[in-house]
């Protein structure tokens, strides 16, 4: 297949395999911030092929696993109330709260559905005029533009039995806050791919300008990967950090301000919870005032109940990379797939999830 | 008759006569079906019993490839193909909703007619109920098939041997993409279509050319073949280690299961099957199954050994080698 088997083939992965093998020569901890990186660097089974000094240490780049369990049990109480149909991209639905998932709800009659665009659940909206169409905006740059996109058209149809459950994240904040995290030590990071082609490249200079931290956006594919972990061991060894652009067929230094420029149009920083990681400062999305009536927690009435997260679970430390799933001791046995206890367990894109379905064969 | 199915028509009184009559038995013509008796007689065979039942709920019922009528039919005559049986004969019972179109039915039952032709497997009884409106989504169908092991024959996961090949009889994931697609009525593009059709008679080719070399079969039906190979591992406590370049794949398959983020190793295959062999014969029962249509793209694209106990390994493309794991649940489409 086209623009897949160029970037997958066994021929030009060791290659890469090899160089890094002969450039590595101090020990290096990476940081891969993005789910579909984590996911990737499994699926392919790229962290059998590096060399031991280097350390991949998973992030907090799973939009599912890191949205609280307390904001979850919001959207399951919301899905119970006979006058809301849910809209939802599809891993959200097996998600656990405290309690029940979507998919428990949707079992006990709650009207849930699972949406490919958020465009779908507008176009729900308008064949159900006598119920309120509720969008759960879950999501990192990467999703938010078409969301606020779907915002505007809904006001210009003048479609007001839609709305959102604002839920959305950005990922500077994180990261800042991660690499300030003195357990943590962090060499550089894999930077993602998907969120870069909106924030641009250029994104991440703070990261090198004040906090010495090597920062390479890479692709998803497996030489994509490979690359940018040789540029991230050069950096580091020769102790010159730099932001480097390994993703250049997609991502440009400036990003998407288009895209950028419509999200700021809608949606506005604010405080946010991070599932393992607590409150961040100006982390989260929040609707502007003029379309807060596509807002269902300004709508309705919807408490959302701060919770803790559950015992002998250790997804607060994978998710900063302090811990490796294995570490925990609920992993495979108390927690699974099928029955997720932790928030890194329940996306097919966390940490658990990964170390789980793909497996560590040493 | 009606346009559209009533409640009447699964009384058991005269409406449901009318239905079978004018319908069921215009196409489905075996002898003992049409004598219209309690249950099917049928002479007693010299060897072993297989039985096996299956119910099919596939959302939409008419799918590119095929509908529900010839899944059924061929479904059940895969799981009895897969002990190395010889179906003789299958049993039909449809839960229909009320309001169902009659001229959908028809559709429905001309193509178990006519799947059942091709294999030469009769449905020698049936039943039909009708559920209310919002009690049952169109059409349901259970089908279950009997079939006989001559002696001598023996494929069960349990007979899996260190060393033994595997087989997969054509392109994975064709079923499963094929009705996600149509199901979300996602435009990907390309010839997508399902695979159902029967194995049992490459099945029994390779069970009577290779007496006692074909250990085990399975058909990587729900669950896809990675469920699949991992149950035979959990089974035999062998290690079944997988090619990713080996396994064939449409072009158009592979590029839906990207787009979509599914992992085409748990998507559902309707007319594949998974061979385990020993490995003395291995080129001459890959061109046995080549020279069948149904098995006209088989590949070799494993080996069994002892290395990781219960577990399957795949080789990447890209030269590394990750785990297996069984599916859990359904697969679903990822946030970004």
């Amino acid at each position: 297949m086209k623009y897949v088997d160029e970037y997958r083939g066994s021929e030009y992965v060791s290659n890469l395999t090899e160089k890094l093998q002969t450039l590595s020569s101090r020990k290096v901890r990476i940081m891969e911030v993005c789910g579909t990186h984590t996911m990737s660097i499994f699926k392919h089974g790229i962290r059998r092929m590096l060399p031991e000094q280097v350390q991949l240490i998973s992030g907090p780049g799973c939009p599912v696993c890191v949205t609280p369990s307390g904001v979850i049990d919001a959207f399951v109480e919301l899905a119970g109330r006979p006058e809301v149909v849910i809209t939802t991209f599809g891993d959200m639905i097996r998600v656990p709260g405290t309690g029940a998932s979507l998919m428990e709800a949707r079992a006990a009659g709650a009207d849930v559905n699972i949406v490919y665009s958020p465009m779908d659940a507008l176009e729900l909206a308008e064949q159900k005029p006598d119920k309120l169409v509720v969008f759960l905006s879950v999501g990192f740059e990467t999703t938010t533009p078409t969301i606020s996109a779907t915002i505007l058209e809904a006001a210009r149809r003048k479609i007001e039995n839609f709305c959102i459950f604002p839920a959305n994240k950005t990922m500077p904040p994180p990261l800042k806050a991660l690499i300030q995290d003195p357990e943590l030590q962090v060499d550089g990071l894999l930077c993602p791919g998907h969120v870069s082609i909106i924030n641009g490249s250029e994104s991440y200079r703070f990261l090198v300008e004040d906090h010495n931290i090597a920062c390479v956006v890479a692709g998803f594919e497996p030489t994509d990967i490979l690359l940018s972990i040789i540029a991230l061991v050069k950096q580091v060894q020769e102790n010159r950090p730099a932001v480097e652009n390994c993703y250049s067929r997609v991502v440009t230094p400036e990003g998407n301000v288009k895209a950028r420029k419509i999200v700021e149009t809608v949606f506005e920083p604010v405080d946010s919870e991070w599932r393992g990681l607590g409150t961040i400062e100006a982390s989260g999305l929040t609707l502007r005032e003029e379309y807060g009536r596509f807002d269902v927690t300004r709508r309705l009435e919807i408490q959302i109940v701060p919770s803790s997260e559950p015992k002998g679970c250790l997804c607060g430390n994978i998710l900063k990379g302090i811990s490796q799933p294995p570490d925990c001791p609920i992993f495979g046995n108390r927690c699974t797939p099928g029955s997720p206890v932790g928030p890194c367990m329940v996306s097919s894109e966390g940490t658990c999830a990964a170390w789980h379905r793909y497996g560590d064969l040493s | 008759m009606e346009k559209y199915i009533l409640l009447d028509h699964g009384s058991g009184g005269l409406a449901s006569q009318n239905l079978i009559g004018s319908l069921f038995l215009k196409y489905l013509k075996d002898p003992v079906l049409q004598q219209l008796e309690d249950a099917a007689v049928l002479p007693a065979e010299q060897g072993q019993l297989a039985f096996s039942t299956d119910s099919y709920v596939v959302d939409p019922i008419f799918f590119p490839g095929g509908n529900i009528g010839e899944l059924a039919v061929n479904g059940t005559i895969n799981d009895l193909a897969m002990r190395g049986a010889r179906p003789i004969c299958l049993s039909l019972g449809l839960i229909l909703e009320e309001g169902f179109a009659v001229a959908e039915l028809e559709q429905i039952i001309k193509s178990i007619a006519a799947a059942c032709d091709y294999a030469g497997v009769p449905v020698v009884t049936g039943d039909t109920k009708v559920v209310p409106k919002g009690k049952a989504d169109k059409i349901f169908i259970n089908t279950s098939g009997v079939g006989i092991i001559e002696g001598g024959i023996d494929v069960t996961a349990r007979k899996a041997q260190s060393g033994d090949v595997i087989l997969l009889s054509g392109t994975l994931a064709d079923h499963g993409i094929t009705i996600l697609t149509s199901r979300e009525g996602l435009q990907v593009g390309g010839n997508l279509q399902s695979d159902t059709r029967p194995l049992h008679f490459l099945a029994r080719s390779l069970v009577k050319d290779f007496p006692g070399e074909i250990h085990t079969m399975r058909d990587p039906t729900r669950g896809g073949l990675g469920t699949t190979l991992s149950e035979i591992a959990k089974t035999t406590g062998l290690c079944m280690e997988i090619e990713e370049k080996a396994i064939p794949m449409q072009p158009e398959v592979r590029a839906a299961c990207e787009l979509m983020g599914l992992d085409p190793l748990y998507l559902a295959n309707e007319g594949k099957c998974m061979v385990l062999a020993a490995p003395e014969h291995a080129e001459k029962i890959l061109q046995t199954m080549c020279s069948t249509p149904e098995g006209r793209d088989s590949a070799i694209i494993g080996r069994v050994s002892a290395k990781h106990s219960g577990r399957v390994v795949l080789t990447t493309v890209s030269g590394g080698t990750r785990l297996v794991e069984p599916l859990s649940g359904e697969p679903l489409p990822r946030i970004c």
